[in-house]
């Protein structure tokens, strides 16, 4: 016997195939996916900070806890070079909308090179700062909010080495750069954290 | 609400704010920790404030592409007023003897409940009602009219509209003031704001067009 599919019952001129999508507009699927980004970040950092505040508020650890020190000014510093980054990101993309393709090469590649200074300059603090992961309450959360946000750096790079290849490549131009812009608004969110991460641990 | 990693440009404003808020903290924790927390919530609860309340940049213009050229294109938004003799009247006088493809939209309010539910299938149906009957009674009249259901959020429901259908004017029916919720919220002068199109207002009054109508 030949097997054969029976076609489900329709009523005349009825759609066949899959239902016809009728999303609202109201939320386009872009800005309820970076919704959705911003959300699941605010969870990840959200839930490191409250370990932040159970260690130290809750459970009154000085911070830092004696006789382990932070360097701050080295910290400031790295600060000034990620802040500086985001102005360069930000100069990237105005260069492009105006058709400065040499302006949008520069600022990512500079953009690329302050992001690497940062995170070389955190390994290097990690080496040296006297301290483990295993030392306590404190040493555990500094490591896990710095890390969290290295890691995030680390991301932007990627992004930020692809976006500069493609700069270099002449893949984008003043009508089209919206790979420059989503880019853009990643480091500037990581940038954000940092500002948040660095005032928290550091300063505070 | 305005999203503050929308464009770059704006996750950079947001990132200069935070900074500026950040310094702010700072300097007031080296006076009091107290006063460093109670500037923590006033500068978090500013900036959300200023965030959640301010509205989303005007949407750039719409291209429309493929509007039947020679043919005057009227958009109608309606909901319970579809179908008033008022709103027949005038779309006749509006068209005034020229070829003219109209387009009914009937936006499927809805709770916003049930909107965030995802639980629309009820307002859009319900809507749909609306429209079928509306255009059958348009084209009864003689008019050229097609209908579709909108969003449930009527500025939303005419900027999707207009994506597809180049209109040379808009018609927003609404019940008269004190009954009308689109009036409440200033639907038609926000319409007026946003989109560069002449937007006729029609009041319709369902409950006197039912007495003229038993009289």
């Amino acid at each position: 016997m030949a097997a054969h599919a029976e076609p489900a019952p329709h009523g005349h001129g009825e759609h066949h195939g899959p239902p016809v999508p009728h999303y609202s507009s109201r939320v386009t699927p872009a800005v309820l996916g970076m919704f959705l980004f911003i959300g699941t970040e605010i969870m990840l950092f959200g839930s490191f900070f409250t370990a932040y505040f159970f260690v130290r508020v809750v459970a009154g650890t000085p911070w830092p806890t004696p006789p382990f020190h932070l360097p701050i000014f080295v910290a400031f510093i790295n600060t000034c070079i990620l802040v500086t980054s985001s102005f360069t990101m930000h100069w990237a993309l105005t260069s492009i909308k105006r058709g400065n393709a040499w302006g949008l090469r520069a600022g990512l590649l500079l953009t690329f090179l302050m992001g690497l200074t940062f995170l070389i300059t955190q390994v290097i603090e990690y080496a040296r700062i006297g301290f483990n992961t295993s030392d306590g309450g404190f040493a555990t959360i500094f490591f896990c909010l710095t890390g969290l946000h290295g890691a995030h750096v680390f991301v932007g790079l990627t992004i930020l080495a692809f976006m500069t290849v493609r700069a270099f490549r002449g893949h984008f131009s003043p009508e089209h750069h919206h790979g420059v812009e989503i880019g853009g608004i990643y480091w500037h969110f990581v940038d954000v954290m940092w500002i948040v991460v660095y005032t928290t641990v550091y300063i505070l | 609400m305005r999203n503050p990693l929308r464009s770059e440009d704006a996750a950079f404003r947001f990132l200069v704010v935070s900074i500026v808020g950040a310094v702010i903290v700072v300097v007031a924790a080296t006076i009091n920790v107290w006063v460093g927390v109670a500037a923590a919530i006033l500068v978090v609860g500013g900036v959300t404030w200023w965030y959640w309340t301010r509205p989303s940049p005007a949407a750039a213009p719409i291209a429309v592409e493929g509007t039947e050229p020679g043919m005057h294109h009227i958009l109608v938004i309606a909901n319970e007023t579809v179908g008033g003799g008022r709103l027949r009247a005038e779309l006749q006088r509006l068209t005034g003897g020229q070829p003219t493809q109209i387009l009914v939209v009937a936006p499927a309010l809805n709770s916003h409940v049930r909107h965030w539910a995802s639980d629309e299938d009820g307002a859009r149906a319900a809507a749909a009602e609306r429209v079928e009957a509306s255009v059958a009674r348009l084209a009864s009249a003689g008019l050229s009219v097609e209908g579709q259901v909108g969003d449930g959020e009527p500025l939303q429901a005419i900027e999707d509209a207009l994506r597809t259908f180049g209109a040379d004017e808009i018609v927003i029916s609404t019940h008269p003031e004190g009954r009308s919720h689109w009036l409440e919220q200033g639907l038609v002068e926000e319409a007026r704001r946003r989109f560069a199109v002449p937007i006729t207002h029609v009041v319709v009054d369902l409950e006197a067009e039912d007495e003229e109508r038993r009289a």
